[in-house]
């Protein structure tokens, strides 16, 4: 076996092997130390299957994540459009500049209040801070995205008459897909943790809501099984993303590849 | 049919202008193989660009039979020095060229029909699937070709277009130029840097000067057709030809103080 593979191989198995092994630690750590705040960790994965599989998807977890679906969809659709106007025009640049660098400078929870005065505890209120709070990553990114489109592309589309949408759709958006994409990653974080924190100070279902509520209560080993299940979730949205920008700019990186050979 | 008057292209404003063109007038027939050669940085860009209406001149004008260039006409295509990046990494070859053709009122079997003709005069058929990113740098530049052939031009309008190819490369895209110029019967202004090159390529040289850029020469090329790589470069008269461009361009260099 050469060397090179051979590092593979072991990167790999370390790649697997040390979440095991912290896992192992925990459970072994856990059932031993016999403490309130950290129950074992048997426990809270019986905890876990009784809570969430699937009793309470229905009731909790598909309104957190159709809330953060709708806030993060509404905030890439709203900030490609802003950006992409944006971009294109420095006119539009230079008069909506300070109001964007104070969008984004506004820490995000702190619109919780306003969000509850105008739009009350419900779904529109949670919606409506996620995509928010999304926007401003898609919308800067986009910006510099579309600055960032090749002139000689640009020229292209001028020499063979390429315009409007048609400039937009096949030259414009492609090239700045890879920073729009960049933006996404950033604001599909944000959105997870605002769905939790829209949870708790306003809600009567969700998973963060499930998570205060199981505090409340001294329901521990309940709270660590959210917990869990946000870490999961977490995970897998931005594996699912990954997995799509992989997808969707596999030119991308073939491009850059070609590029350094 | 393209008539150069009196151009000028300054850019810049205030303290840090660069006087890229001083005044230049020349004149390109209809069916005509103009090439115009000058050393780097002489404004040989800026010359097409403002050719091809991508560049407002900062006076004088080009027309297209008659009609001042205010923006790209429909009826010049365009060759650009930087391939890789007038290419679409995210478009296959069929789809690159394509491209400039969706807004032209033609059927789909129509743009289908002139699309794969293209890819076939400049030997890409196989390639037609491929992706930019997968050819080397010589097929990259056929794309382009394609793509500008496919756009059916009048005038086609090339920018150094083989200055970062390899020689066998440039030697086999000099021909096919010279070739689909034949079977596309179209006007042709190529721009570059090489003696050799616009001498075998040209029905006429236009020879600029160092910058502040004018026209230095206007010389005829009485070569027999159709060129060879191996039989034009040996006769008497390329070499003569290419050594009185060569002066020409010496000469000017001479008269001007060393920076
Ligand atoms: N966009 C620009 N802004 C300022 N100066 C430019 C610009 N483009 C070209 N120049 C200058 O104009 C001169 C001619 O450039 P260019 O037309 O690219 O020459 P060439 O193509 O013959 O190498 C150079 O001195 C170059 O630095
Ligand atoms: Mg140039």
């Amino acid at each position: 076996m050469n060397p090179a593979r051979r590092r593979r191989i072991l990167l790999i198995a370390l790649e697997a092997g040390v979440p095991l092994a912290v896992l192992a630690g925990w459970w072994v750590w856990s059932v031993g130390a016999d403490s309130f705040y950290f129950p074992a960790l048997p426990t809270i994965l019986t905890t876990f299957a009784d809570t969430w599989l699937f009793e309470r998807v229905g009731s909790d977890v598909v309104p957190s994540l159709a809330r953060l679906a709708a806030g993060f969809g509404i905030a890439v659709v709203a900030g490609v459009a802003i950006g992409t106007a944006l971009g294109l025009s420095p006119v539009a640049r230079r008069v909506a500049g300070p109001l964007v660098e104070f969008g984004r400078a506004v820490p995000p929870p702190a619109l919780l209040p306003f969000g509850m005065l105008v739009l009350g505890v419900g779904d529109a209120m949670k919606v409506f801070v996620i995509a928010v709070v999304c926007l401003w990553p898609v919308l800067l990114n986009t910006v510099d995205g579309v600055r960032g489109v090749d002139p000689t592309m640009l020229d292209t589309a001028r020499v063979y008459g390429i315009g409007g949408l048609e400039r937009l759709r096949r030259i414009v958006w492609p090239s700045a897909l890879p920073q729009v994409f960049a933006g996404m990653r950033t604001s599909l974080s944000l959105a997870l943790i605002l769905m939790v924190i829209s949870e708790m100070v306003a809600s009567t279902e969700g998973i963060g809501y499930f998570v205060l509520e199981s505090q409340r209560s001294f329901a521990i080993a309940e709270m660590w099984s959210g917990i869990v299940l946000l870490g999961v979730l977490g995970y897998l949205l931005n594996a699912a993303l990954a997995l799509l920008e992989r997808r969707v700019l596999r030119w991308h990186r073939a491009a850059l590849a070609s590029a350094l050979r | 049919m393209l008539e150069v008057n009196g151009l000028s292209k300054t850019y810049g404003e205030g303290e840090r202008t660069t006087r890229a063109l001083a005044e230049l007038s020349f004149t390109v027939a209809e069916g005509e193989f103009v090439c115009v050669v000058g050393p780097s940085g002489c404004g040989k860009t800026t010359l097409l660009r403002c050719m091809a209406g991508l560049l407002p001149p900062t006076s004088g004008s080009v027309s297209l039979r008659g009609h001042v260039v205010a923006g790209p006409p429909e009826q010049v295509g365009f060759v650009f020095q930087e391939y890789s990046r007038s290419l679409m990494p995210w478009l296959s070859v069929r789809d690159n060229i394509a491209l400039p053709l969706r807004h032209k009122r033609l059927g789909k079997a129509e743009r289908t029909r002139l699309v794969e003709e293209a890819v076939e005069s400049v030997g890409l058929t196989g390639f037609i699937d491929h992706f930019p990113w997968e050819l080397s740098g010589g097929m990259q530049q056929r794309v382009a070709i394609a793509r500008a052939l496919a756009y059916e031009p009048e005038i086609l309008l090339m920018d150094e277009p083989f200055a970062s190819v390899d020689a066998q490369t440039r030697a086999d895209l000099e021909d096919l130029v010279l070739r689909v110029r034949k079977d596309y019967g179209v006007t042709v202004v190529f721009v570059t840097h090489d003696i050799d090159e616009a001498v075998y390529l040209g029905d006429r040289v236009v020879v600029l000067t160092q910058p502040p850029t004018t026209v230095q020469e206007v010389l005829a090329v009485n070569l027999p057709e159709p060129r060879d790589q191996v039989e034009t470069k040996e006769l008497p008269e390329f070499a003569h030809l290419r050594a009185h461009v060569f002066r020409a361009i010496k000469r000017r260099q001479e008269l001007r103080p060393a920076t």
